[in-house]
């Protein structure tokens, strides 16, 4: 019998509010994040637009040294870790350190240190780049924080898998937890690439809206008028806890994980699979392994980018997976608010959905004003709905061709 | 400012100690804190300032604020 996990803590930092009450409160007011970017100077750039996160206090919660030699994803991370350990109710002097464990998931990492540190090695040569470039860089280095935070010295690394980063982390958690290898685990995303120098490489790739003029407007899944994704940034961070451990401290819990899947598109460097076949693969697999009925799934929490190929591929994976009972799902993108929070998707996302089982309430998808051909499904156009969800999937997929499904059941 | 002074609040600002703690016997590492990195950053900071470089060999002597004064003093014109 296999350990079963659940989750007793969630935080978030997003581009819609510096907590995930604040986040979800304005998802399900159907509020859009997006705004023009004023922090750069954005000249020369095809998209000028971004889902920024705003107003965000770090120094409530780290010192000021440390907080000067951490990079602006490090500093997501911490926070939001704090937020959902908080959340959780956790205590150092009951948990054993080694049987908590910390698995993140960033696409990108430190690349505001790497521009700023790049910068200085042109004008003032090697000697004046800082001790601290690498350890603010390195992708892994928000799982090692964590931990010296915490003090939790079991399983501790990071998952890099572009959009899919932190899907993989959570499901690398749940693995971990199942398996007995640890009773805890901090996992899910963070991610702080909004810089000029990774807006152009998006914009070179032609992935990214143009609809400068109207931010709101500019991320609008499944809709026939959709130009691309608009980039956000951010941080969603989950307590994985076993229910034996959750239930031996009474812990609240927001839902329970029961199954995932992961596969690979093998098909493009960015483009998904026209078909859908990758994800829907990996649907087929999260349901196989939590043994769940298809028919038992009341919600899906779609990936749904707002790229032409990627939403058209994800309705068709869903259609392969539901048959006939996919018309009676409510599927929605929160990425129609929120932005792409790239790496850090899976995890925010995976906060919404434990969110919408715990309350009862799905929010909307935004801007779809004329559903593109085939995307004939419940997308939630018209406003949040209180929906009772037995299980609901969460969506991730990445640049590489990685496909990531989550399951979350309810938990009685 | 005078070198002292400017010595000790760098040491202040890239250890995030006092003025109280900075005194001119203290060790950067025994009675300040700083770990290999703090000490680094802080070397960085002193040839900023002072416009100076100090090569890795004399930068391991460094370790009191009496000991970086003196040397900068010995340094700088």
């Amino acid at each position: 019998m296999k350990t079963r996990v659940v989750i007793t803590g969630m935080g978030a930092i997003t581009p819609l509010g510096n907590s995930l009450e604040e986040t979800w409160e304005k998802l399900l007011a159907g509020k859009s994040g997006v705004a023009q970017i004023t922090a750069f100077d954005t000249e020369g750039l095809a998209t000028t637009i971004g889902a920024r996160v705003a107003n965000f206090e770090p120094e409530l919660y780290i010192d000021k040294k440390a907080l000067r030699r951490m990079d602006p994803n490090q500093r997501y991370t911490i926070v939001a870790s704090q937020m959902a350990y908080d959340d959780a109710g956790l205590d150092k002097a009951d948990l054993d350190p080694d049987r908590c464990g910390v698995v993140f998931g960033t696409g990108i990492g430190g690349i505001q240190t790497l521009e700023d540190q790049y910068q200085t090695l042109l004008d003032r040569g090697p000697r004046r780049v800082s001790p601290f470039f690498i350890p603010m860089m390195i992708i892994d280095m928000c799982a090692g924080m964590t931990a010296m935070r915490f003090s939790f010295r079991g399983p501790n690394y990071t998952t890099v898998s572009a959009c899919a980063s932190s899907a993989h982390a959570i499901l690398d958690s749940f693995r971990i937890i199942q398996r007995g290898d640890a009773d805890v685990m901090i996992t899910g995303g963070s991610e702080a690439a909004m810089t000029k120098l990774s807006m152009a490489g998006f914009c070179s790739a032609k992935a990214m809206t143009t609809r400068n003029d109207e931010p709101e407007k500019a991320s609008r899944p499944f809709d026939r008028d959709r130009d691309g994704f608009v980039m956000g940034e951010g941080a969603g961070i989950l307590i994985l806890e076993s229910l034996e451990s959750a239930k031996a401290r009474g812990a609240r819990i927001y839902a329970e994980v029961v199954g995932a899947g992961m596969t690979c598109d093998a098909y493009h460097m960015t483009a998904p699979l026209p078909d859908g076949a990758g994800a829907a693969k990996a649907m087929l697999l999260a349901l196989k392994d939590a043994g769940v009925d298809p028919d038992t799934v009341d919600y899906i929490n779609t990936h749904g980018t707002s790229t032409g190929h990627g939403d058209l591929s994800e309705v068709k994976a869903l259609k392969t997976v539901f048959g006939e009972h996919v018309y009676k799902l409510a599927v929605n993108s929160t990425k129609s608010m929120l932005g792409h929070l790239l790496g850090a998707a899976g995890g925010v996302e995976t906060t919404v959905l434990a969110m919408s089982i715990h309350t009862g309430k799905v929010h909307p998808t935004i801007n779809l004003d004329n559903p593109d051909e085939g995307c004939d499904l419940d997308f939630v156009p018209e406003g949040a709905r209180e929906l009772k969800i037995r299980h609901g999937i969460t969506n991730s997929f990445g640049f590489g061709g990685h496909n990531v499904s989550i399951i979350l059941a309810a938990h009685h | 400012m005078s070198v002292d002074e400017k010595v000790k609040e760098i040491v202040m600002d890239k250890l995030n100690v006092t003025a109280e703690q900075v005194t001119i016997e203290a060790s950067f590492v025994e009675d300040l804190g700083a770990d290999s990195l703090d000490q680094a950053e802080l070397v960085l900071a002193l040839e900023d300032e002072f416009n100076l470089q100090i090569s890795d060999k004399d930068s391991e002597n460094l370790k009191t604020v009496g000991s970086a004064i003196e040397y900068i003093n010995g340094h700088t014109s």
